[in-house]
């Protein structure tokens, strides 16, 4: 018989070990009988001789060795039998669990997958990123971090044994189809980049080696999502052709879904071999090169690294221009999810508090179960139970509770975690991969067994030892000072956790408030904002350009309903900017110690099309062209910086030659006349711009952009349109309209990246508005279960007190002087939970302001707030157990035990 | 036979550990038998100087059961009624000549030197 026949076959067990003993005592009789002894006396010798039968079978049951699991059966059956015993006991105490660890298990969740989880490749621990790196810092934003010229790239490939080496960078255009036109995100890529990755296609073949050279036959990768959109994923896909940036290609495979490269989805993919750009020649470009690579087998890191500070050093030799003092750095490959981890946290922080009031009340419901039982737990103690037997099976009741609890809280979970996703503002980062795994699942189980022993332990462990005899004869209702301590212990730490998350919860809403009513800088009304791809053919030429944006310009104005137009680079509130240094003095510092500014080149429309206040002087008008003096117009924190109170209008600044818009290069700083002065526009949306590091602005005009630099500023241009309609509206017409523009060279217009301002001031709070809803949840969950527990302890303890009370009415106390007898101890519960959860709401606000963009410092006047609702709350609670104890008849309190 | 010369053998005597389980193993060894057989030969072998309270027996018998050393099955008596018969496994039998080897070094060696000692005080 194994531990499982000797679990589920206990009866059968016990019958035999009873029959045993009968035999053995029948046995033993008989023969004393037959030695002439007279039955009476042959019974009471043979059960001298065998000892007490139910230690003897109790000694046999403990030589089986599984005695503990028995005891666990049993206990485990018991368990389910009490909570049978009392359903709404039971529900109660489920649902807070299920809640708890539900909310919990989905915020572990997206933060294992988003946080924890290695990225989506096969081995990916041996997957690692590389870039170069000068001894010296040369850019104030990215130190001395360098992407890799691609001369540079070829040479580690080839001389590197221990990395396998592949390479990509940016490379979106508009893709056609059947006159369908898309403007898509791409990429160029070297053919082993899928290899490095371990990624297969869905369909088709990625590139070979003799698809990754210069004059190959042009063939293409779409994504999975590209192909549904343009082929409606019909088979035939793979072999057909597909017009790219105006070149025709073969598409040789699919993607799966899901395939990202740091955090992005591209549509199509090329070889970035066939790329005959005179930037991929030279070894000073560093034109977005970003380099993956693979550890071959048995390599560590340490050993790739020193193997590519060894290359360095050789190409330095060969080519000091370029290359001296330039080193190449190795860095395992991680996902790049920017900025959410610090949400992430504070939510499983905040959700974990959740969780914890929830313990602390089925704790106390606990308790309050375990006081009634008493007597039986004493009754077990003289019946010869020991301290550790009685643990334990109060233990197992609240871990069973606590795992029921935790299964019903997984399957929330399950259920909840996609539209906690969806609920994300913006896209989560890899929000595909967020899904229930084992990490998870271990996680609620510990979560569940560990507050399942946590709200166990405080009955557990106060199960009488001392004075039991003193217990059984003393009436069930009598409550000892000791448990009365740990139930206000219970209340008031409830109670402390609810005054954190509604004080957060306060914080983040006066935070939000004054965040919307902040002025943008702009009139975000009625304006719509869009990206307009031109076409390649017009792209390669620059005159070409310069003819096509006023066309573009004015095909827009002819919309009815538009008021007016203009193109800008970067447009407020929305992802990319361009960060330029600037110097009131033509000797230009070191590019580290140079301020910065985010420059926008725009057309003279601007100002009135996002409604810009004009402080000084004049903005751009059609004279600013190439050939007249170069001029900007600033903002009045660059004025404030640059020139402080003197004038600004008139004077001169000078922008570094290296990232100047009106040079090409070259290393002399161009010298820009101030023309006017502009309001500050909250460039970086309502939260962030106070804390944002260049806040510093200025505009140029884009008809002065030079002739080399026209081709890159018109691919990321925009135009920004006011109109008298709600703008989503017009986009049809404009779309219409501007479809076959361009100054007769027809072609591909396609409008991508549509925002209205209103939209992107809003999305710039989304993330402080989402923290406040879940908070604002949280914190009205925890001052539901905070009541809950405050009215069952208070019921609880005052049931304890009826016979009390009932002498004190019987000795001529009134109702009222009862009913603030009550509530006297509940105030108490109250106030001491308010002033330590008031401390911890203190720190908790430090944290909040560390992490959240734009958060206030926390003010009395959200205490003021936050605390009333909860006292409030508090005493409703606690009211009707006092009404009740008012009420008490005092004959039938006496009669009561 | 004065009380000080019977062993009461329980977990607290003084006989070595084990020794009850080398004793049953002995006698389940002969043959099938059930534990009422087992305490009747254990007194009878061991000439009253053995007393094994009736109650550490049962205990030992499911322990080496539990262990493997033992077998049961259910099967009739001479007069007829069904009981617990043990017998021994094949790991009990290891186990018997193991412990019976090992006992049988320990008595000779105590043996030998309370003979020295005998020797010495001549």
């Amino acid at each position: 018989m194994n531990w499982w026949h000797r679990l589920i076959r206990r009866s059968e067990m016990e019958e035999t070990l009873e029959k045993e003993m009968r035999f053995h005592l029948e046995q033993h009789m008989s023969a004393l009988i037959a030695r002439g002894i007279d039955p009476a006396e042959a019974r009471r010798r043979a059960r001298i001789a065998l000892g007490g039968p139910e230690q003897v079978k109790e000694e046999c049951r403990d030589a089986r060795g599984t005695r503990w699991l028995e005891d666990f059966w049993q206990d485990f059956r018991y368990a389910l039998r009490t909570l049978r015993q009392r359903p709404g006991f039971a529900a109660v105490a489920l649902l807070t669990l299920a809640l708890g660890t539900g909310a919990t298990t989905v915020m572990f969740t997206v933060v294992n997958s988003v946080l924890l989880k290695p990225l989506p490749y096969r081995e990916p621990d041996r997957l690692i990123t590389l870039d170069e790196q000068t001894d010296k810092v040369t850019s104030s934003i990215w130190g001395n971090i360098w992407a890799f010229a691609y001369p540079n790239y070829l040479d580690c490939k080839r001389e590197s044994r221990s990395l396998a080496m592949s390479a990509w960078r940016y490379n979106g255009s508009t893709v056609s189809v059947n006159r369908e036109v898309e403007y898509v995100d791409g990429i160029e890529t070297t053919y082993d980049l899928f290899s490095i990755l371990g990624v297969t296609p869905f369909r088709g073949r990625t590139f070979l080696p003799e698809d990754d050279k210069p004059g190959a036959a042009p063939v293409i990768i779409i994504s999975n999502g590209l192909w549904q959109r343009l082929y409606a994923g019909s088979p035939e896909a793979v072999g057909s052709s597909l017009t790219f940036d105006e070149k025709p290609y073969t598409v040789v495979g699919i993607m799966p879904a899901g395939f990202r490269l740091n955090e992005d989805e591209y549509d199509v993919f090329t070889p970035l071999g066939q790329d005959t750009s005179p930037s991929l020649q030279k070894r000073d470009m560093h034109p977005g090169i970003q380099v993956y690579a693979r550890l071959q087998a048995g390599v560590t890191l340490v050993q790739a690294q020193t193997e590519l500070s060894l290359i360095a050093r050789h190409l330095a030799e060969q080519f000091p221009e370029s290359n001296n003092g330039r080193n190449f750095r190795a860095q395992p490959l991680h996902a790049d999810v920017g900025d959410v981890g610090s949400t992430l946290w504070l939510l499983l922080g905040a959700v974990s508090l959740v969780l914890l009031v929830a313990c602390t009340n089925v704790a106390s419901l606990l308790l309050a179960r375990a006081v009634s039982r008493e007597r039986e737990l004493a009754m077990r103690v003289a019946l010869g139970a020991g301290r550790g037997r009685l643990v334990r099976q109060c233990l197992t009741e609240s871990a069973v509770l606590g795992l029921s609890g935790g299964a019903f809280g997984i399957c929330l979970a399950a259920w909840g975690i996609r539209s906690f996703v969806g609920f994300w503002p913006g896209t989560l980062p890899r929000a595909a991969e967020v899904h229930i795994d084992w990490r998870v699942l271990l996680f609620a189980l510990a979560v569940s067994l560990v507050s399942g022993i946590l709200f166990g332990l405080a009955p557990a462990l106060r199960a009488p030892f001392k004075n039991v005899e003193q217990t059984l004869r003393a009436g069930a209702r009598t409550v000892t000072a000791n448990s009365r301590l740990l139930h206000g212990a219970f209340v008031i730490s409830e109670i402390a956790m609810a005054v954190v998350l509604l004080v957060s919860a306060g914080m983040l809403a006066r935070t939000l408030l004054r965040l919307s009513a902040l002025n943008p800088g702009v009139n975000v009304r009625n304006v719509l904002t869009t990206r307009v791809a031109l076409s390649p053919a017009t792209l390669s030429n620059p005159g070409a350009i310069r003819a096509a944006w006023p066309d573009i310009l004015d095909r827009a104005r002819s919309v009815p309903g538009v008021e007016s137009v203009a193109t800008v680079d970067t447009v407020p509130m929305r992802d990319g900017n361009n960060r330029i240094g600037y110097c009131t003095t033509p000797d230009v510092p070191p590019a580290d110690k140079t301020p910065l500014a985010l420059a926008n080149s725009v057309t003279p429309d601007y100002l009135e099309v996002m409604g810009i206040p004009l402080l000084k002087g004049r903005f751009f008008d059609d004279h600013d062209r190439l050939g007249n003096e170069l001029v900007v117009v600033i903002d009045d924190v660059l004025a404030e910086l640059a020139f402080g109170k003197e004038e600004p209008v008139g004077k001169r600044l000078w922008l570094p030659g290296r990232d100047s818009p009106f040079s090409s290069g070259n290393n002399t700083a161009d010298a820009v006349r101030v023309v006017g002065v502009v309001g500050h526009v909250r460039y970086w949306g309502l939260a962030s711009d106070d804390q944002a590091q260049v806040r510093a602005q200025f505009y140029y005009p884009f008809a002065q952009v030079p002739d080399p630099l026209l081709h890159r500023w018109s691919e990321l241009m925009s135009i920004a349109v006011r109109t008298s309609v709600p703008p989503l509206n017009l986009v049809q017409a404009l779309r219409q309209q501007l479809r076959g523009a361009v100054g007769g060279v027809g072609g591909d217009q396609a409008l991508y990246e549509i925002h209205t301002m209103e939209q992107l001031a809003s999305d710039s709070l989304s993330r402080q508005r989402f923290l406040l809803l879940l908070f604002g949840i949280f914190a009205g969950l925890a001052l539901v279960l905070a009541c809950i527990g405050i009215y069952g302890v208070l019921a609880y303890l005052t049931g304890q007190r009826v016979p009390e009370i009932g002498i004190r009415i019987a000795l001529g106390a009134r109702p009222n002087s009862v009913m603030w007898l009550v509530l006297r101890q509940s105030l108490g519960m109250i106030v001491v939970g308010v002033a330590i959860g008031t401390a911890a709401a203190l720190a908790a606000g430090r944290v909040l302001q560390q992490l959240v963009q734009g958060m206030q410092p926390i003010e009395i006047s959200t205490f003021a707030i936050t605390i009333p609702v909860l006292v409030f709350a508090a005493l409703f609670a606690s009211f009707v157990p006092a009404r009740r104890a008012s009420r008490v008849d005092p004959v039938i309190a006496l009669r009561q035990d | 036979m004065q009380k000080s010369e019977v062993w009461v053998m329980n977990p607290k005597s003084d006989l070595p550990q084990g020794t009850l389980d080398l004793l049953i193993l002995k006698v389940v060894a002969l043959e099938p038998v059930h534990g009422y057989a087992i305490a009747q030969r254990l007194e009878q072998v061991s000439r009253h100087v053995v007393q094994v309270p009736q109650g550490s027996l049962y205990p030992a018998l499911h322990r080496l059961e539990n262990r493997g050393l033992l077998g049961a099955d259910w099967k009739e008596t001479e007069t007829g009624r069904e009981a617990k018969f043990y017998h021994l496994t094949g790991k009990g039998r290891a186990q018997l000549e193991a412990e019976t080897a090992s006992w049988e070094r320990l008595t000779e060696a105590v043996a030998l030197i309370l003979k020295l000692s005998e020797g010495g005080a001549e």
